[in-house]
């Protein structure tokens, strides 16, 4: 394995000086001759009956196109399909229309799309599109909306109950019955909004000649989109090409297709001149997916001694009006299968219900059901250590599965690849200064302040995933990497991959690891993402797995590069090629390191094909698809200190701590950018982050004026560190790192404010730990007592 | 976020800004623009002509002039946070405009509009009610003076008639021995003030509270002085306990604004703490 000079260096991330400067190109930044734009006219009820939509002012107004309401859509494009069909739970998978075309279900949904000369004129011209509604009452919270007597979004969704998923391993009912401990918590996984700083765009252009549609658009995974808009536009995918030019964020809000995409294409297809579509921020709170939404009642029993037995539980998962892209996976296999945590917990009996409701679809969202399950088990961790009166930490320590006993199967039925979570637990400790936190925190109380300390020791599943295991939980993609490594006849080399990185750094960090591997210069690779027409097959990126899969395709394919140069090598140096090494970019004769030839020569002699070895073809182009024979799993502690000030109710970070396992590191600099973002989301939703309907449907918190997106002021200096345990079956050794920081940090803060509020007796409260509920937490408890 | 179309104008002089004014129905003088267009984009505002001030010469100052620090209308709350006589002499209007937005829109809002716009949530209000300052309008009729306490009348409202463009804001210098602060708990996503409170404190020769103002921005409709707390607060020694003690009574009377981020109650004690923390701040 080269793991020689570039693999593990601070490399700075090649693509930021564009981006820090203003010079790179977002979907936004593409404005082709003659371009017409979009804009949606949106409903303003969340639960609506459209009786008649009137567009003949706004085809009036000075310079609009068209107008197309969902009735018009109708026959010429297919619903928007759901591509997470998890078996075994009788899913029902509700007619999502580009448009809608009779019925409105949340806030926010397109009824019809204005389309002019430019944005202004679209914009006004939308407000003239006239629609009447009939309202009809709707349903926000996801257990209401599955009572009796609820009002039903959809004629074939019974209950509004999309499905009912079940995990089962071990024998819970016995656990529970040995029990010396049973908790009964009640949890809530707030609803997010993703907020990725470049909102969604798209923007299309029918070729007339060639008919083929270039459609750019803010995707996660361009191959997936075209996939999604062929069926949807019932167009061939060979005249489709999508590219993702710069994408400023996405966070999981990137990887569905929209109807907007689909509209765009359409529009650009059907007016023959291209079309754009720029979403504004109110859309964005509106129409792109919402992250989380859990409502959770778990049981945990336990032994005295701290021993965690089994965990029984029951969750309701909002996923909005209609089912976006991936949302059935994301509460069942990306979280259900993960509630044991990092624990030899032996018996887990969970039930996920999914649920429609009038609100915003809810989708992936960074740590995609991992953050939730995490917040789960390590609330539940913490709960165990306060009624049995024992140090969380050694309640963690205790149930830790053990270093040895890796490879190991959870209840749930997955198997972790590798992990030695006491020594990362215990170096979080060392940096946090863990003894003398207790003291301090003693001390405090004392005197009447309220500290505490928070611990998230988790492990996450990543690194999406063998396709086979894709295929038998119903995700309707393959899940493997891909790359074509193509060296050009002076020796430069352009790897062309199938993840489209957005923000992760995969264009250093897979030079670093391609010039490595060939010995070729760092400056020498370039890294080609984000167009389907320029790369091979590939599922995007999302689900912390572009470093790891992709990866494993560009070490294969440069792999198979070296092994061709050999023989190319072993020809003109007259050499058998058992004889011919390479090392540092040369091949030599074994013993005669001056018979040698670089590999850019062997490359020009490859393409020109001149005098090369029977039965070696011309050309120094190789393409390797890896589909892994496992996930990946990351792990780490994570540790957080707060003070809670008690006469306001604020709580102040104080420190924050994270040790994080991803394997071997390609690159610290990345990885501690991903890790530090991670944690920031993460606190995000513990102290500051919840979206708010009204029993309207009416989304209260639809602008950052009312939405509370973290700023730098309100984060502590994130202290990191890192444990090193290679993935065993990864060719490099490498876990993901892209969601670690959000799947921890949730539950570090959580356990540190609650932490800070045991003396006063308050052993729960939900997220976000805003002032004002925990000033009214430490009310109800009387008075502030020391 | 695209605003409904408007007419535009940057007339150079403030006599052709109130013709200007006169003449078009729908119009709205736009300062800096960080409140007005934030609502057209939002379209919650659709101005049909819009009268830019920002050509208007002489408008920005800071200046001492017949006992009050005078504060052209278009003075950015940059140029306020940095003003060296504003810092020195009434730190609580500095630490009001230091405590406003981010650095960009500090740099481009004005306390013109600021004071104009009534924002219930802005912070100098807080400031122009402890100080008793003085908003000098000019209008198709001249220029007139309103006092501090008259110039908020409701939510966004105020004492500006139809055709009138604030041009400077007055705050009496404060005489030697008083002193202000302002301090905000600030929202969490807007910035605003959640609860923001301004006080200004004279001690006597005793050493005990001779004077004090102190008033609220954030909490209700709008700004108001909290006089129940002042009374309780004067002729007591500058305690800590004494402070809490008379804070008890800042909230009295007052219809407080209840959101997601303060309910009443959360706001009644946010409106003590904070009082009592302007209070001390400005006692030192
Ligand atoms: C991101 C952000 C954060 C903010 N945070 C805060 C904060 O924390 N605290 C705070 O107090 N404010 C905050 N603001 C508001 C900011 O202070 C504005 O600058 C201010 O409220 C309005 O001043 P302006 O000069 O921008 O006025 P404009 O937006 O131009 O005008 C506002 C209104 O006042 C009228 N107007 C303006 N000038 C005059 C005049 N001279 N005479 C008569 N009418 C006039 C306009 O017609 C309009 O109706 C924030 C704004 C933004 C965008």
């Amino acid at each position: 394995m080269a793991v020689s000079r570039l693999f593990g260096a601070r490399v700075k991330r090649r693509d930021d000086p564009q981006l820090i400067t203003g010079k790179a190109t977002f979907t936004d930044d593409v404005t082709l001759p003659g371009v017409l734009y979009a804009a949606v006219v949106r409903s303003p009820h969340a639960h609506a009956r459209i009786t008649r939509i009137d567009a003949s002012r706004a085809r009036r107004h000075p310079g609009v196109r068209a107008v197309f309401t969902g009735r018009d859509l109708a026959d010429r494009l297919a619903p928007m399909p759901c591509a997470w069909l998890v078996p075994g739970c009788e899913l029902k998978v509700p007619r999502r229309p580009v448009l809608a075309d009779d019925r409105v279900r949340h806030v926010g949904e397109g009824v019809a799309v204005v389309v002019a000369e430019d944005r202004y004129a679209a914009r006004d011209a939308a407000e003239l599109v006239a629609v009447s509604y009939e309202p009809l009452p709707a349903v926000i919270n996801q257990e209401e909306a599955t009572r009796a007597g609820a009002p039903r979004l959809h004629d074939d969704v019974p209950d509004n109950t999309a499905f009912t998923w079940t995990t089962t391993g071990g024998d819970a009912r016995a656990a529970f019955a040995a029990a010396d401990v049973v908790i009964h918590q009640r949890f809530t996984n707030q609803r997010l909004i993703p907020n990725a700083m470049e909102a969604r765009a798209a923007t299309a252009h029918a070729n007339p000649a060639t008919g083929e549609l270039t459609v750019w658009v803010t995707s996660q995974n361009p191959h997936i989109h075209r996939f999604v808009l062929s069926i949807v536009l019932k167009m061939p995918e060979h005249k489709l090409r999508v590219i993702a030019p710069e994408v400023g964020g996405g966070f999981g809000s990137k990887i569905p297709v929209y109807p907007e995409d689909a509209l765009v294409a359409f529009l650009a297809r059907e007016l023959g001149r291209p079309v754009k579509w720029t979403e504004d921020r109110r859309e964005n709170y509106l129409a792109t997916i919402h992250g989380r939404d859990h409502i959770t009642d778990l049981e945990i029993a336990a032994r005295s001694d701290g021993t965690l037995l089994a965990l029984r539980g029951r969750t309701y998962a909002n996923l909005g009006a209609y089912l976006s892209l991936a949302a059935p996976g994301i509460p069942t296999i990306l979280h259900g299968l993960m509630l044991a945590g990092a624990y030899t917990i032996s018996a887990v009996e969970y039930t996920v219900h999914g649920v429609v409701t009038n609100t915003t679809p809810v989708d992936a969202y960074r740590g995609a059901g991992r953050p939730e399950a995490t917040y789960l088990v390590e609330r539940a961790v913490d709960l165990v250590a306060a009624k049995t009166g024992l140090d969380p930490a050694e309640v963690r320590r205790r149930n830790f599965i053990p270093k040895e006993k890796f490879p190991y199967t959870v209840p749930a039925g997955i198997t972790y690849d590798s992990g030695d979570y006491d020594v990362a637990l215990a170096r979080a400790l060392a940096m946090v200064d863990y003894e003398a936190f207790r003291r301090e925190q003693a001390a405090a109380r004392k005197a009447g302040r309220y500290l505490g300390l928070g611990l998230s020791t988790y492990v996450e599943i990543c690194g999406l995933g063998p396709s086979p295991v894709a295929g038998a939980v119903g995700f309707q993609g393959g899940l493997y990497g891909s790359a074509t490594v193509r060296m050009a006849p002076t020796g430069k080399v352009e790897v062309m991959i199938g993840e489209s990185p957005h923000g992760q750094g995969e264009e250093t960090t897979f030079a670093q690891i391609v010039a490595d591997r060939l010995g070729v210069p760092f400056e020498d690779v370039e890294i080609v993402s984000g167009d389907t027409a320029r790369t091979p097959m590939g599922w995007g990126t999302y689900g912390s797995r572009t470093t790891v899969v992709g990866s494993g395709a560009v070490v294969t394919a440069c792999d198979r590069l070296i092994e061709k140069g050999r023989q190319i090598a072993a020809h003109l140096l007259e050499a058998s090629p058992d004889d011919v090494v390479f090392q540092d970019g040369r091949f030599s004769v074994r013993g005669s390191p001056d018979r040698s030839k670089s590999i850019q020569e062997i490359t020009l002699q490859a393409t020109l094909a001149w005098n090369l070895p029977a039965g070696v073809e011309p050309g120094m182009e190789a393409t390797a698809f890896y589909d892994p024979p496992n996930f990946v799993y990351p792990f780490g502690a994570h540790a957080c200190t707060v003070e809670v000030v008690p006469e306001t109710g604020e709580v102040r970070l104080l420190r924050y701590v994270a040790v994080d396992d991803c394997g071997r590191v390609i690159n610290p600099m990345i990885v501690d950018g991903q890790v530090h973002g991670g944690i920031v989301q993460g606190i995000a939703q513990a102290l500051l982050e919840e979206a708010v309907y009204d029993r309207n449907g009416q989304l209260l918190t639809a602008s950052m004026l009312d939405y509370a997106v973290p700023r730098a002021p309100q984060v502590p200096r994130m202290e990191t560190d890192r444990t090193v345990t290679p993935s065993p079956h990864h060719p490099l050794g490498l876990k993901g790192i892209g969601e670690t920081g959000t799947i921890a940090s949730t539950a570090a803060v959580a356990n540190a404010v609650m932490d800070a509020l045991a003396p006063l007796g308050i052993t729960h409260l939900d997220m976000p730990y805003t002032p004002r509920r925990v000033w009214h937490a430490i009310q109800q408890r009387g008075e502030v007592r020391p | 976020m695209i605003p409904a179309a408007f007419d535009y104008a940057a007339p150079a002089t403030l006599d052709e800004a109130l013709r200007l004014l006169r003449r078009h129905r729908h119009a709205k003088v736009m300062a800096g623009g960080q409140s007005l267009l934030s609502l057209m984009k939002l379209r919650v505002a659709s101005p049909s002509f819009i009268i830019d001030l920002r050509r208007i010469g002489r408008l920005a100052y800071v200046k001492e002039d017949k006992g009050a620090i005078a504060v052209g209308a278009m003075t950015t709350h940059a140029a306020l946070a940095a003003a060296a006589l504003v810092r020195r002499r009434l730190p609580a209007l500095a630490q009001a405009a230091e405590a406003i937005g981010d650095l960009q829109v500090r740099n481009v809002g004005t306390i013109g509009g600021s004071l104009a716009h009534a924002d219930p949530a802005a912070d100098y209000p807080a400031v122009l009610l402890a100080c008793d300052g003085v908003v000098v309008v000019r209008g198709p009729r001249g220029t007139r003076k309103v006092p501090a306490g008259q110039w908020f009348t409701g939510l966004f409202a105020t004492a500006l008639r139809s055709g009138e463009i604030v041009v400077e804001v007055q705050f009496p210098i404060l005489p030697a021995g008083t002193r202000s602060a302002y301090v905000k708990m600030k929202h969490p996503a807007s910035g605003f003030a959640v609860v923001g409170a301004a006080a200004v404190v004279r001690l006597g020769r005793d050493g005990r509270v001779a004077d004090v103002r102190l008033a609220f921005t954030g909490a209700a409709s709008h700004a108001f002085r909290a006089r129940a707390a002042e009374e309780a607060l004067r002729g007591q020694e500058p305690t800590e306990a004494a402070v809490r003690a008379a804070m008890a009574r800042a909230p009295e009377g007052v219809d407080l604004l209840e959101d997601l981020v303060a309910d009443a109650a959360y706001r009644a004690q946010l409106v003590r703490v904070y009082g009592a923390r302007a209070v001390l701040a400005a006692l030192g």
